[in-house]
């Protein structure tokens, strides 16, 4: 289970070009980048780049960015980026580059917060706002590996207009194969009998983990660090083995 | 390569040396884990030092509480690309540690290990001569649960996830054996002014 395979070990850790092919808005305060490597390298469902830009001066900055596209999907990374207000690079992001433009990148990275299909399921990802990106790879790569893994996906967000991937996932819930999606909206009334108006509480795991029908397998949380400390303690609360929950913390 | 349209936001001058390639000073302290934040209670706390499979001392909190106590100020910096200038520590240096063991260094390399099964590999040298605590306060308080607490080990000269969180031990090994995020891809020795984050690098 670790990445230290030896014949991708060296080539990942070389900055290379990449070319934003496209940019997609998602939500007011997020979008996709679909960046175009020179060199294609495979990554795994839950990893992530490093993307460093660098200032005429030589000033350098470098960011981590999760990998929300299909392992499957060879050859364009789609990275989600939430604007964030006062920040250094994701206002860059959203206002400045511009499709054709070049950003180095490196990766891909992480060895833990990672699904193979061989890891199997049933899976129970946990999602605070931008926090889908990993776990958007992972719905998309269970549902392209087929098979018969159990995916529940519980989302957070605060509006129905912030819930990044809304389309998609509704798609592929209504497409009943093994995957279900339920909203925590904090702001917003909910629409559908399975989501909830109110943040992630223990009611609601209780809910999410009823639709499994069984205990997950592994379950994954992503999103700020006060979303991933407040989800994992009521997961901590209900039982949950520690060892199978497995955290990706954007770091505030 | 310059990036299109990129300027950039500088550290101020008079701390730019202090902020080690591809890191970004930060005023908040961003909090990484693999996992759920283990329930640690003083309780039931205790700190284990091993030479190899062999127990040569073990502490619980009162016992903790009266070691010789060392108060530090220094800057740190997370493989995850901020760094947080002038934090302060206070805890016990693995040199007062291992003097009331009364035990000199058996072995070159050492692992620490953590309630949450979590484990990290430091050499000794960069462990003792004052390099590193068992921390028990940050700038004056009791650690968050987030943060470690009740202890963590503090060295702060390496990337910060080699200062394992929620440490419930420390263990002389023969050999230079991989800790968590080590057996994950990321650096051995992790010297951030080497920018040593992956191993390979
Ligand atoms: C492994 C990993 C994967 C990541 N994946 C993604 C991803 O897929 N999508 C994504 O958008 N981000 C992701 N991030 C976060 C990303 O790396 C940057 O931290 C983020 O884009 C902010 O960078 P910035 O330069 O805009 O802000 P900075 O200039 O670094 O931050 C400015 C200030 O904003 C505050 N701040 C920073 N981030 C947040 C936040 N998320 N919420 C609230 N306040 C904040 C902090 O107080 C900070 O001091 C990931 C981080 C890690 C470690």
């Amino acid at each position: 289970m670790t990445v230290t395979d030896a014949d991708t070990q060296a080539d990942h850790l070389l900055w290379q070009a990449a070319v934003i092919e496209r940019i997609e808005t998602q939500t007011a305060k997020v979008k996709s980048f679909y960046l175009r490597p020179q060199k294609w390298r495979f990554f795994r469902a839950g990893q992530h780049l490093d993307v460093r830009l660098t200032a005429p001066d030589g000033y350098e900055v470098q960011r981590s960015y999760s990998v929300a596209s299909e392992p499957g999907l060879a050859g364009l990374y789609e990275l989600v980026v939430e604007r964030l207000k006062d920040g250094e690079i994701s206002p860059f992001l959203h206002d400045v580059a511009a499709v054709g433009d070049v950003l180095e990148v490196r990766g891909p990275f992480g060895g833990h917060f990672v699904w193979n299909a061989a890891d199997g399921g049933p899976l129970l990802l946990i999602a605070g706002g931008s926090g889908i990106a990993p776990l958007m790879s992972i719905v998309r790569h269970s549902t392209a590996v087929g098979g018969d893994v159990a995916v529940v996906l519980l989302q957070a967000a605060r509006t129905w207009n912030d819930v990044i991937y809304r389309e998609e996932l509704h798609a592929l819930d209504a497409a009943g194969a093994g995957f279900a999606l339920m909203l925590s909206l904090s702001r917003d009334a909910a629409r559908r009998p399975q989501d909830a108006g109110r943040r992630i509480d223990a009611p609601l795991l209780e809910a999410a983990l009823a639709r499994l029908g069984v205990a997950p397998r592994l379950t994954f949380v992503c999103g700020s660090n006060p979303f991933v400390e407040a989800v994992t303690g009521h997961l901590l609360d209900l039982g949950f083995d520690p060892q199978t929950v497995r955290t990706e913390r954007f770091g505030w | 390569m310059a990036t299109r349209g990129f300027t950039g936001r500088r550290p101020a001058p008079e701390v730019a040396d202090r902020v080690p390639p591809g890191q970004s000073i930060t005023q908040g302290f961003p909090v990484l884990s693999a996992g759920p934040t283990p329930r640690v209670t003083l309780d039931n706390w205790s700190f284990a030092l091993k030479a190899g499979p062999r127990l040569v001392k073990r502490w619980n909190w009162a016992e903790f509480c009266v070691l010789p106590r060392t108060e530090v100020n220094r800057d740190i910096h997370c493989v995850t690309k901020w760094s947080k200038l002038d934090t302060t520590w206070t805890g016990v240096l693995i040199d007062d540690l291992l003097a009331d063991a009364g035990l000199a260094p058996p072995t070159p390399f050492a692992l620490a290990h953590s309630y949450d099964g979590y484990s990290t590999n430091v050499p000794v040298a960069d462990l003792v001569g004052g390099k590193a605590m068992v921390a028990t306060r940050y700038a004056g308080n009791s650690l968050a649960p987030e943060h470690g607490a009740p202890a963590r080990l503090l060295v702060p000269h390496l990337y910060f996830w080699k200062s394992a969180k929620w440490i419930s031990g420390l263990q002389f090994t023969e050999r230079d054996e991989a800790g968590f995020w080590e057996l994950r891809g990321y650096h051995t020795y992790g010297d951030p002014w080497r920018e040593q984050r992956f191993s390979g690098n």
